[in-house]
């Protein structure tokens, strides 16, 4: 099937002409004949949805109602004048900001310890995998162990009040004053390992030399961290940060099983107040607002995390 | 220069590349320790906590003080799941979805990953944008849609309609990983067969595929993992028990019986299973390839 194998008559211009001209057209085809399975498939599940939600977005109601009628930016301006979406959006914010912070502290100080060459290889091999076990549970095993530790007669009560931090058996995910705390703080718990694996191979790409000559040059270790260590992995952290604030500010599962975004709305994140708008009040008209609103928020994410890609290349 | 530089360690021990662990500094060492061992407690303990919970009897669970360790191994919990056919459907929907998603993913990767390494096309830029920024589209956008789509092609709680799903999720890194990986073989591998009279077709299933298997366990191994580990669409996709997935089932468990924390925990280890056996026997493509494909798109 091959043209070495195919053999026009010879001396006849004119289909040597057009057999040359399907053997280019066929070659121009050849990649896009790979590709047809992704492009159906994005066309189908990524650009006929995003214009679906849209769609959606500006009619009265869609789905449970046969025959919606436009109601143009009507929905957008509900939602955003909603106190609960407001509500929502500042829990997601706050959720996002602390988790990202505390997971870049913990995951560089982890990578920076099992950088150290103090320690014999088996022994970092077996912190590393101690370490690293919280990125191996789904959220929704997260989600129920964490209800488990967390729980007024479980065992963070038990420490805590042993060691007197707390009085009493503390609700954490059922009272409003902590609620958000706590599922921010399991987040943290279950996604710093991604920064440590990560900060620990731009470490190991870090040339040494770098840290001896400053060294010479009299740098205490205080010093070389924020001389060389920082601006080395400066680019990394950067995507990485990014990275994490989209996937976070998406976070449903970990919020859903563990609080159901209440008490009343203390832990009500973005994805949650929307799930909820749809699912359960089957208001599917206002939570595809939301959700383009959502999808505008991280296509501005995804561009600087693009523009912070190109610039380290 | 170089003199100084050969020279100067030996005159100052402390700036001497410490090859040897620990031998030079005991106190920086010990405390190199301490700061693990609470890392390890921080992150170990809840886990720790997840496996002896799962060999306890219910009512060992509000022992007080709390025990770590049990004195009696309990296998009960284990049984009763793996007696009960709703949990262990669960889990066989779940093995079902994830492998046909990662055998699907795989298909569709290594053949678009091809035409992006090998050949060059109108639009391929376009194209390899679009690829990319796919990924940052947030799941609660298109469950809505999805929620129609489903119903609609009749694919609501079923198997093809979770498997389609995942498969939006699981493409893009997987074709983002094997174009990177294709690229670092040499073109003159696949053009070789060329003079044979083959075309690419056969120089991609004879030649490339089979050098590239550590690539491709690398993408499959995340792809099995994403499609064992969602939640929201499996909660909004699927509406009967027997199609429920294991992170569904978790919570559903969670919701009927509450109190029976053993047995949520036994169903937690057996649902992490394939994943941990997964990293045991793979952790080197595991962790290469989840960093790799994230950050350096």
């Amino acid at each position: 099937m091959t043209s070495t194998q195919i053999k026009p008559p010879a001396g006849t211009a004119a289909p040597r002409a057009t057999h040359r001209r399907r053997e280019l057209l066929r070659k121009r085809l050849t990649p896009f004949g790979y590709l047809s399975p992704t492009i159906i498939l994005m066309i189908v599940l990524m650009a006929v949805p995003i214009v679906m939600v849209i769609g959606y977005s500006v009619m009265d109601n869609v789905i449970t109602n046969k025959s919606p009628e436009p109601v143009g930016l009507e929905n957008y301006l509900t939602i955003l004048g909603d106190a609960a979406f407001w509500k929502a959006a500042r829990n997601t914010f706050v959720f996002t900001a602390v988790s990202v912070v505390v997971h870049i502290v913990l995951g560089l100080t982890f990578a920076i310890l099992l950088n150290t060459e103090l320690l014999g290889r088996t022994t970092k091999a077996l912190f590393r995998v101690i370490l690293v076990l919280p990125w191996l549970f789904t959220v929704a095993i997260i989600a129920v162990l964490w209800r488990m530790l967390l729980s007024p007669n479980g065992v963070v009560n038990y420490i805590l009040e042993t060691v007197g931090l707390t009085g009493g058996q503390v609700e954490w995910l059922a009272n409003p004053s902590t609620a958000l705390a706590a599922v921010t703080f399991i987040n943290i718990w279950s996604g710093y390992p991604f920064y440590m694996i990560s900060l620990l191979a731009g470490l190991q790409g870090i040339p040494r030399d770098l840290y001896e000559a400053a060294s010479i040059d009299g740098a205490g270790p205080v010093q070389r961290f924020w001389a060389i260590t920082i601006p080395q992995l400066k680019p990394l952290i950067i995507s990485l940060a990014l990275l994490d604030f989209i996937w976070t500010t998406q976070q449903f599962a970990l919020i859903w099983m563990t609080t159901g975004g209440g008490p009343i709305d203390a832990t009500e994140v973005l994805s949650t107040f929307t799930y909820k708008l749809a699912f359960t009040r089957y208001q599917f008209s206002e939570a595809s607002t939301a959700a383009v609103i959502i999808l505008l928020l991280s296509m501005i994410l995804a561009f600087f995390y693009a523009r912070s890609q190109r610039s380290r290349d | 220069m170089a003199t100084t530089l050969t020279h100067l360690p030996e005159n100052r021990p402390d700036l001497r590349v410490n090859r040897t662990p620990g031998r030079k500094n005991p106190g920086k060492r010990a405390a190199t320790v301490v700061a693990l061992v609470a890392g390890a407690l921080f992150a170990g303990l809840p886990v720790l906590w997840m496996l002896s919970s799962s060999f306890k009897t219910n009512g060992e669970m509000f022992a007080f003080p709390p025990r770590l360790l049990t004195e009696n191994v309990n296998l009960g919990a284990y049984s009763e799941i793996l007696s009960d056919p709703v949990k262990v459907r669960f889990f066989v929907n779940s093995y079902v979805i994830a492998f046909a998603v990662t055998c699907l993913t795989l298909l569709v990767g290594i053949l678009a990953g091809f035409a992006f390494s090998r050949f060059e096309f109108p639009l391929k830029k376009t194209l390899n944008v679009v690829i990319v920024s796919v990924q940052a589209v947030p799941p609660i956008t298109l469950l809505i849609p999805y929620f129609g789509l489903m119903v609609g092609l009749r694919l609501y709680n079923t198997y093809p309609g979770l498997i389609l799903t995942y498969m939006v999720f699981t493409i893009p890194y997987a074709i983002i990983m094997l174009t990177g990986y294709f690229n670092t073989l040499p073109r003159e591998l696949d053009e070789a067969v060329k003079v044979d009279g083959a075309g690419p077709w056969t120089a991609l299933w004879r030649i490339l595929v089979p050098i590239a298997v550590p690539g491709l366990v690398s993408v499959g191994i995340y792809t099995f993992m994403i499609a064992w580990n969602e939640f929201l669409f499996a909660l909004t996709l699927t509406r009967t028990e027997d199609m429920r997935t294991v992170p569904i089932g978790i919570q559903l468990l969670m919701g009927q019986h509450s109190y029976e924390w053993n047995q949520m925990m036994a169903m937690s280890i057996l649902g992490c299973l394939p994943v941990l056996i997964l990293f045991l026997f793979f952790q080197r493509y595991f962790i290469g390839g989840m960093t790799a494909g994230a950050v350096k798109v």
